[in-house]
Parts: C-alpha cells; structure tokens; sequence
C-alpha cells in the first residue's frame, strides 16, 4: 500500500483535501482517499503509478485484477413492476457478486428478469417499479443514494451498452462530439485537446480509425456504432459495466469482433462487465462465470466451463439441450411457457415444466446452495434446485410429482 | 423424380437510391443498390433450400422476389405448378394474375409480432387469404380455419379463435402466421427468418412444426437465415450469399464439412459454441459487409477475405482501409504527422485500377513513401500487397498499379458450386 | 361498423387519471349543450326568432335592450330577442353546424389520406401540396372565401352551407394524420403479409390499414370542433354566417352586441359570449383527454402513478 499511497511527508503541511491540486480527470483524485500533492512526494513515485494508483482509487482496495474482490456485491435484489393486473416480480430475490475484471453471464429466455436485472444495477429502472435488497459497489451502498449521486456515478463508474447502438446515439452530433459530451458532463474543465486524446485512445483500442473522428453516426456500419457505444462507455474508465444483448443486432461475423473485445476488456481496461444475453454461445465465449435466470430467479450460477459441461439445474440441461448449434441432429424443446410473474407457481418456479419435478418442489423453493454442500467455491456452481444432495426433505416427497399435460401451443 | 417448382435465371433487382435534395436539383444520379446481382438458382419440389447470409446479402429480397413482392430488374422466375404443369414466369406478372398465383406460394414472416395485423382476430386474419381468393365463407371458413390452427398446434382451437394477436405469446403468433400461410394449401413456403425472434426453447417446436407440415402437406420451403446451425439441421440443399450473389452452393451436408468459399469457412468458424472450451478463433474476416452501393472490385469478399489472391480485386479503397488501420494502432501524434502529410486520402475513393498518392502542402513525396513503405513492412504478409502490382514513386506523389481482377463466377468444386477464384 | 365503432370508442374508454377527469367535464360540458340542443323547444322560453308575445290576448314586444328579468332571465337585446333563448337555441345550431362539418370532413380527409398514403406516387404529391397549401392559409380567411361561393351556389345562407364552409378547412388536417400514420403503417409486416395472401389494394386499406392508423383521428375531431365553433361564430361576427333569420347563432348575437358594451349594457354580449367560451372549453378539454390516452408520451408518465406495487415483507432466509 505504500508504494501506492506515498505516506505524506510528515515534515511538511499537507494540504487538505483537493485545495490546490491540478485538475486531473482520470478520476483519480475524485474520491474518499486521501491525496497528496505533487509537490509533497516524490515525483518519480507518483508519475509512472498515475495508472495503478487511479485503478486502486476506483477499487478502493488493490490494484491486482482479482476476480475475489467484489466489485458489485447484489444480495436478495427484488425488483417489482405495478401493473394493474398486479405486481410483476420481475426480479425476485437474486443474490451475485462480480469481482474485479470479471465478466459474469447473465442468460435465460425472454421475460426472465435478465434486463431489468442490468437496469436495476445502473438506477435506469423505469417509473412504476419498486427495487429493494442489497446492492454494494466496491463497498458503497447504491440504494441508499440519492437519484443524483447515482447519476454523477453512472457514466463514471457504472456505464450501459445497449443493442441498438442507432437509437443511442444522436444523429445530429458527430462522434467527437458525443465523446465531448459525455467527458464535460463529469469533467466539466477538461480542455479539448485532452477529450481529443484520450477518446481517440480509447477509440483506437476499440478499432475505429482515428480519421473518423469527425463523423456522424450515420456513417458508420451497425457494427462500428456497436464499438463508438463501447468506447463511449469506458472512455469514463468505469469499474463496472453492463452490456445488454449487445450484439443481437448484429452479423455473425461481426458479432464475433464485438465479443472478441468485450473478452478483452478486462486486459485494456481492467472493467467488470455483466453481460445480458439469450445466446449461450457467446456466454460460453466470453464469459468466465455464469447466471442462469428463470422466471425472476437465478437457477444455477457458476464457473462458466462448470456450467456448460456439468449444468446442475435441471433448466439449465433443457436449454442446453434445446439450442440449436452445429452439432444439433434432433429437435429438443422444453414443454409449456414460462410462468405468469404476477402470480408464480408454488415452490421451485420451474416444476410446472421440470422432466424431474418431484413432490416436494411444488411444495418449497429450493435454496441456492453449492453442488458440493456449503459455501460457493470457485469454479464450482451453486444451483436452487432439490435435486442437489446436499439438501435434505422428507423422503416421501421424492415421488414425482404428478401434473397435467401440457399443451403443444403453450409456450413464449 | 426431381421436378423443378421454382426456376430462377440470372435474377437482378436493383434498387436506385434517390440522392438527397440537392443532389437531385443538380441533376447527380443516386447510386444503384444491387440487392440481388445475377442469381441463377434452382428449387426441386419438396426440398429445403436455405439461403444463408448476414443482412444485406441480398437474401430476403431474393424470397420476396420469388412471391413477386419486389419488382424484379431483369431475369425470370419460373414457377411450375404441380397441377396444370403449366410454367409461369412471376417476375412478369401483374395485378390480378399476380394475385391469384399467390395461391401457390407463400411467406412465413420473420417478427411474428409484426406480422400479424393487430386489429384482427385470429380467425379472421387467418382465415383472410380464403376469403380474398373467395374460396370458403361461413360455416365452411369457420371449419377449415379451426382445422388448420389444429394442424398447427394451436388447439384447442375456438380458444384461439376469438383472441387478437395481442393475446398471444411469440411462439403461438409464428403458428398462426403458419397457419395463415398454409391455409391456401400452396407449394412453395418462403420462411424468412422464422424462429430467429424466438426463444430458444420454443425455437425447436416451430422448426418441428415446419418440418412435420412439410412432410403432411408435401411442402417446399425456401428457408431464409443468418444462422448456420438452423440451417445445417433444417435444409437439404444451402445456398451461401454475399453482396447479392451466391458464393457457395450444394447439399447441405457438403457445404458443412467441407466449406470452400473463405466466407463459408469464416462464418463456420465465428458461430460460437455452448462449449466455453471451444473458442472461436481470432483469425476471422475483419471488417463488415460493404456498402452494396460501391460494391468492391472483384470478387465483393475480397477486402476481408484472409485467402485473398493478386487477381481478387485489389483496389485503391482496400488501400485506404489499410492506411486507416495502420493509424489505430500508431501514437496520435504519429497519426496526426501521417494524416498531415497525406491529407484526407480522397484520391484513394475510387475502385480504378491505379491510382497517384499526392502530398498536401505541409507534406512531401518522400514522407509518403516513407508511410507506406512502413505500413508494408509492418505486416508484409497483408494479402493487399499481393493486389499491388506496381508501386512507385514518382516527382509529384507515390504511383499505385492493381492487378486486374479475374472474373468470379460459380464453379463446381466437389459436391458443390463456388464462386471463388481459388477454384 | 362496430369495429369502426370499437377503434373509435377504445381512447374513450382506455383513458385513466387526469386525462379521465378532463373528458368527464369536458364531456358533462358538452353533453349540456346537447340537452340543450335536442330540446330547446322545450327548454327555451320563447322562439329564438321571436320579438312578442301574447298577453291578455294582445301581441306585445319584448322591451328593447332590457337588463335580465324574471320575464327575460338574461334580458332582451337591440332586435328584441330574449337573449336566453337565443343562447338555448344557438346551442343547437352550433351543434349541428359543427357535427356535421367535422364529420363530412373527417370522412373526406381520412378516405383521402389513407388512399394518399398507401398509393404513394403523383397522386399523393399532389394531395400533399393541396392540403399544404389549404393548411397554410388562414382558416377564417379560407372559411370567408367558401360561404361566399356555397351561398352563391346553394343559395341562402344556412345551416349547409356554414357547414360545408368549416368542412373545407378542416380536411387537411385529418388527412395529414392520417396520411402520415398510414405512411408508416404501409411499411408494417403484416402489410406486406395482406399483399403476400393475395389481398388488393382496396381490401389492404380497409382491412389491415384503416384500423389502425385511426387512432388519433378521434383526437382531432373534438378539437376540430372546438375549433369550429369558434370559425362559426367569427363567421357570423363578420355578418358572413347564418342569418338571424334563419337559425340563432352566438357570433352573429355577439356582433350585435358591440354597440352595446360601450353604453354599459353588458347582457347583450355575455351571455352569448359564454356560451361560445364553455362549448369551445368543453371541447377542449375531451381532446385533450383524449390525447393523454392516445399519445404515448403522456401516457407512460400517468401510467406509474397510479400504480403503486406491494412489497412483501422481507421474509426469513429459506436456509
């Protein structure tokens, strides 16, 4: 810690906190920490560990990627939508953590809860809903801020991709000057030359060239707005970031570029991502550990390998199963349609479609817990599923359960 | 037997950009999109034909040519029908006639929320192409559409009847999309895209559903998709598209274990799979699919083509992607002296077969050829410099020659057909 | 029919909160008028053309310009009418002036927007520069130029004619809206499915565009008809509408009561002046209710007021 925070040199007066310090806008010396100024230690200490020094501000902790430290810690997060009908439990009592440089996949259907999950974490919930749990980043608690702390850390620590990069960004403004805007909002006094700089950088390791600076949106191909909407979430070099579907609108080919930076995220920008998607390919892609939802709830959450080669839950095998890739030779499909979120099913959400419901998933909601009893462990997953031996009921209720036919046309 | 239901023969549809305003009072020409650039293809009944392609190959103006909802530039599309015998060319035909050969082809739309009219029962949308055509009223319509929304799993029936498309989830509005198609008993079925919207789960019951309506009713698809792994599992003959033309065709499982186009092997390649140990390779295409209003030279794939040859196309455009690339990855300040030098590169805008480099007024030719002797050295093996056939320098600028390119068409290659120079 | 009637009644009943009590007095307003209208025989004390009346078997005129009374509850004014019955049955007038000069031209202005919109081609250039060119010019102007000529055609100046007048101006605007939205719709999916069964033109517009591209035409009927109100009452301000004669009307009354408002008589003008001002608030005010449930932008915000889910309370872990 000390090469990172030079003790103060105890012979001369410290200045308080941010009083006659150059304005610098890598984030750094906007915070809790202490700091010191130039002039009070060693030039040669502070210079060269600008970088690290700003990466342990942000994460508060250390400046070695380490996937243990939490950089988003969720705990029993509820997110409800009034409707008329009744509340929609969108979102009902999930429980992650992200840690650092970690991409975290979130995958289930659609009306699973995988999006509102993502808008929740960012405060963009629309009107009408109610979110409730516990949500730290790095430490701090985000519920407890108010709307406009929130929004000063939007953009600055916590920034979205979205999958229509179009409808984003502003047809009448050049890309120069969506990056000028973006800056000034959290810079206010940073100086063209420097916005210039350090967009054109972030924009060059997202792999637009440095000529289309002045370019409106228009110009661009979907897949290069996918990129100017990425370079525009981490030019504010936030700590955390959430890319919904960020690639549903795009080609194949294109796809694989856009994933192919989102991997390598963690290396340029040291950036903890949750990535909202339908598509297991491109979770078993890019991801290193992985959230299955179904019906508001996360069902199996994991090492990603772990996941994909040993799925636990029994939602997770029949995804899996019913996608089709190139190796598919026959048709599987999960029967019947995802609960109505206004009024659940009792127990386990899934045992109304479960091939290996038994008695007492109708009866209780399974807990999550680890496949191996206990506490998570890494690359392990955790599953809520009854099947898993390390919970225990009474043992008549291990009879399947019996249940009507379901309908071929019941389904999404 | 094989009978060839649908013939189609050097198709073009080209659609003409209108400039903006002002370009039009000066009398500037828009440019010419050719959506669908010469395709020659064949449907015998009772297959599955797919047409793979990322957006803007042209494959969904070709499925929609066939039922004759784009006008069609030149070419023919010759449909047999399996009751008179009868052969009539549908790019020809108007109004009424096109109308009633509706009959025999139909679509399955790719959204199935937008695809149904919203202000519509189910009933009466579905049951809607009987009474245009005047074939059932009454109890009769009532009847046959109960029928047919049995068939296609929407049972039971008089549940759904009464319902708006509102009422129902993704998976039962594309059956009852299906359920209109078939309603008319037609032929040909042109699928565009239909489960790409849908769910992974239900995705699996509508391919069943297609699959087992096609064996019921004797159908011929044409299945439309950008995804391989669909396709693979779902066609017997596929078709690869780029730019408006077909790259590569044959039997499906040709095509699959044995990609010849580099743009087949790409796509192959960038599907990602469910097994996290499996990644997709870093060595794929760069770039997107060009703007179809200045296709490239040659052979459309060539700019990202990882196998390109001298004779592909190589052009004075390929050269400013590549200058542009080189400045992602140099310093800004090395950027901003280079771009200085060159300028905007404007000359560069062109597909003609040489081009001169001038410096601007702060730069001059040695600093030019510097450039671009450093971009070559920087990445010797770029397939462009193969295309490079003369590069000089000369008193007022560096001189650029590219090859000629070779003509492209499809030829055989094993089971299949490949437009590619290789073969 | 009852489709039409459906699509047409669904902004009425879809609307909630403020929107839901705008229409409601807007619609107690108006619906006020209407009694008015339908039963001014009844409900007025004397004829609206009537300068006398009997007493003791002898016919006596109204006293001019006398100020409210028990006789004449808001007076008499210069003609010798009872300014209350005028207003009684200048509800009447208005009324049907207006219903039938918004629905001629909301029929004519729909039919020709949907065609404009889903042809395309010439014929829909030279619609768009028509009704742009009606548009732009002043509505009273355009209202003036056509009773001249309709009065000259049809002859007299009646009940018709003003209406034919205000149907004129008001088409472009229901053809805009309607034209604009079937524009956009043309290019819908289950469009191109109608064209992929088989469908022709004509079916195409009826069936699968007409009903859904009439959403806001209810919108722009009730203001159209705030809006007529007050054209027929500049009209007759201006001496161009519907003569005394002929049927009572506001404008016309209004005008004739601008002599009077400088000699401190106020019952000549007011009354008739109020009227014009609650019809028209009335109007207002259900267009606008409307519009909150038909535009979506309104619509989203008062949608999460009103709604207010519950939480559960935290339970126990399920460990």
């Amino acid at each position: 810690m000390s090469v990172l925070f030079p003790e103060p040199n105890k012979d001369r007066p410290v200045p308080p906190l941010g009083k006659g310090l150059p304005p610098l806008y890598d984030g750094s010396l906007i915070g809790k920490k202490d700091f010191v100024e130039e002039a009070v230690c060693p030039i040669e200490a502070t210079v060269p560990l600008g970088e690290e020094a700003e990466e342990a501000e942000r994460l508060g902790i250390a400046a070695k990627p380490d996937p243990t430290v939490p950089v988003i810690d969720a705990q029993r997060i509820r997110i409800w939508y009034g409707t008329p009908k009744g509340a929609v439990r969108a979102v009902d009592d999930v429980s992650f953590y992200i840690g650092k440089g970690e991409i975290l996949g979130l995958v289930g259907e659609s009306g699973s809860g995988k999006s509102t999950i993502g808008r929740g974490l960012l405060g963009l919930l629309p009107d009408g809903s109610v979110m409730d749990g516990k949500l730290e980043f790095k430490g701090e608690d985000l519920l407890a801020l108010t709307d406009k702390e929130r929004f000063k850390m939007r953009g600055r620590n916590l920034a979205m991709i979205f999958q229509e990069p179009l409808t984003r960004l502003n047809p009448l403004m050049r890309v120069s000057e969506h990056f000028t805007e973006t800056l000034r909002t959290h810079f206010p006094k940073m100086t063209d030359a420097e916005i210039e700089e350090r967009s054109l950088s972030v924009l060059k390791t997202i792999g637009i060239p440095p000529t289309r600076w002045m370019a409106y949106p228009h110009e661009f191909s979907g897949g290069m707005r996918q990129r100017i909407m990425i370079a525009l979430a981490l030019v504010l070099r936030p700590a955390f970031v959430v890319a919904d579907e960020p690639t549903t609108a795009l080609d194949v080919l294109v796809e694989a570029q856009i994933v192919r930076i989102l991997r390598d995220l963690k290396e340029e920008f040291d950036t903890a991502l949750l990535l909202i998607t339908h598509n297991l390919g491109i979770i078993a892609e890019a991801c290193d550990r992985v959230a299955v939802m179904y019906a508001g709830k996360i069902v199996e959450i994991g090492d990603a390998r772990e996941v994909f080669a040993n799925p636990q839950h029994p939602y997770t095998q029949e995804l899996l199963r019913s996608t089709i890739t190139l190796t598919t030779d026959g048709l599987h499909s999960i029967p019947g349609a995802p609960p109505n979120l206004i009024d659940p099913p009792s127990g386990c959400h899934f045992h109304p479609r479960c091939p290996r419901a038994m008695k007492q998933c109708a009866l209780a909601e399974p807990p999550m817990r680890n496949v191996h009893g206990g506490d998570s462990k890494p690359g392990t997953t955790d599953a809520a599923c009854w099947l898993n031996p390390a919970l225990s009921f009474p043992e008549e209720n291990r009879a399947p359960l019996e249940r009507e036919a379901i309908a071929d046309a019941e389904e999404a | 037997m094989t009978q060839t239901v649908l013939d189609v023969e050097n198709l073009k549809i080209h659609f003409h950009l209108r400039g903006s305003g002002l370009s039009r009072l000066l009398g500037k020409e828009g440019g010419v999109v050719k959506a669908v650039d010469d395709i020659t293809i064949e449907l015998q009944r009772g297959e599955v034909l797919g047409l793979v392609g990322e957006s803007g190959s042209g494959k969904t103006t070709l499925g929609r040519a066939v039922l004759g909802l784009v006008p069609t530039t030149s070419g023919s599309i010759e449909y047999t029908s399996s009751d008179s015998g009868e052969a009539v060319d549908i790019s020809k035909l108007k109004g009424k006639a096109l109308r009633k050969q509706r009959t025999e082809l139909q679509m399955v739309f790719q959204d199935p929320n937008a695809a149904l009219n919203p202000s519509m029962t189910i009933e009466t949308q579905v049951g809607h192409p009987l009474v245009v055509h005047g074939r059932a009223k009454g109890e009769e319509l009532k009847r046959k559409v109960a029928d047919v929304l049995e068939r296609v799993g929407l049972s039971p029936a008089e549940q759904f009847m009464s319902k708006y498309p509102s009422d129902l989830s993704g998976g039962q509005k594309q059956r009852a999309v299906i359920a209109r198609a078939i309603i008319l008993e037609p032929e040909v079925l042109v699928a565009d895209e239909p489960v790409s919207m849908l769910d992974m789960s239900v995705r699996a019951k509508i391919l069943q559903l297609m699959l087992n309506l096609k064996n019921d009713l004797g159908l011929t698809y044409i299945y439309i998709t950008h995804d391989l792994a669909t396709a693979k599992f779902f066609c017997d003959r596929v078709a690869i598209m780029y730019l408006g033309k077909i790259v590569e065709i044959g039997p499906t499982a040709e095509i699959f274990a044995h990609p010849r186009h580099p743009y087949t092997q790409a796509l192959l390649k960038a599907i990602p799979d469910v097994d996290p140990t499996k990644l997709v390779p870093r060595d794929l295409p760069r770039g997107e699919i060009p703007d179809a209003a200045r296709p490239p030279r040659g052979c459309s794939f060539h700019p990202r083509c990882p196998l390109a040859k001298a004779e592909c196309g190589w052009e004075p455009r390929d050269l400013k992607s590549l200058v542009e690339e080189h400045w992602t990855r140099v310093p800004v300040d090395e950027f901003e002296h280079e771009s200085m030098v060159v300028g905007g590169l404007v000359e560069l805008n062109t597909d003609a077969g040489s081009v001169k480099v001038q410096p601007t007024k702060g730069g001059t030719v040695d600093e030019i050829w510097a450039m671009f002797t450093r971009i070559k050295e920087e990445n010797p093996n770029e397939p462009l410099w193969t295309g490079v056939t003369r590069m000089e320098k000369v008193a007022d600028g560096v001189e650029f020659d590219f090859a000629e390119p070779a003509e492209i068409f499809l030829h055989p290659a094993g089971e299949s057909e490949v437009a590619c120079v290789r073969y | 029919m009852k489709r039409l009637l459906t699509s047409l009644l669904k902004p009425f009943k879809a609307t909630t909160g403020m929107g839901r009590w705008l229409l409601i007095i807007g619609l107690v307003i108006v619906a006020f008028f209407v009694v008015l209208a339908l039963f001014a025989e009844w409900i007025a004390p004397y004829g609206f053309s009537q300068v006398d009346t009997k007493v003791n078997g002898r016919r006596v005129r109204f006293p001019k310009l006398s100020a409210p009374s028990a006789e004449h509850l808001f007076g008499v004014n210069d003609q010798f009418y009872d300014i209350l019955s005028r207003c009684i049955y200048g509800a009447r007038t208005a009324i049907l002036v207006v219903l039938l000069s918004v629905l001629l031209s909301l029929v004519i202005g729909v039919v020709l927007g949907l065609v404009s919109g889903y042809l395309g081609g010439w014929l829909d250039r030279v619609l768009v520069f028509v009704m742009d060119a009606m548009y732009a010019f002043p509505s009273l102007l355009l209202a003036i130029v056509f009773s001249f000529l309709l009065s000259g055609l049809l002859g007299g100046s009646g009940i018709v004619s003003a209406a034919m007048s205000l149907t004129v101006i008001y088409i472009p605007q229901y053809y805009r809206v309607v034209r604009n939205q079937t524009v956009s719709v043309r290019e819908a999916t289950y469009v191109e499915a109608a064209r992929a069964i088989g469908a022709s033109s004509p079916t195409i517009m009826s069936r699968y565009l007409f009903g859904n591209v009439i959403q806001s035409v209810p919108v722009v009927g009730t203001l159209n008809a705030a809006d007529a109100i007050s054209t027929l009452a500049a009209l007759g301000f201006l001496g161009l509408g519907i003569q005394p004669g002929d049927a009572a009307e506001w404008g016309y009354d209004l005008s004739r009561a601008l002599d009077d408002a400088a000699s401190g008589i106020w019952w000549t003008g007011v009354f008739p002046g109020l009227s014009i001002v609650l019809l028209v608030t009335g109007l207002t005010l259900i267009g606008e209710g409307l519009n909150e449930t038909v535009n979506p932008t309104l619509r989203k915000r008062k949608f999460a007021k009103i709604v207010m889910p519950k939480l559960e309370p935290v339970e126990g872990s399920t460990k």
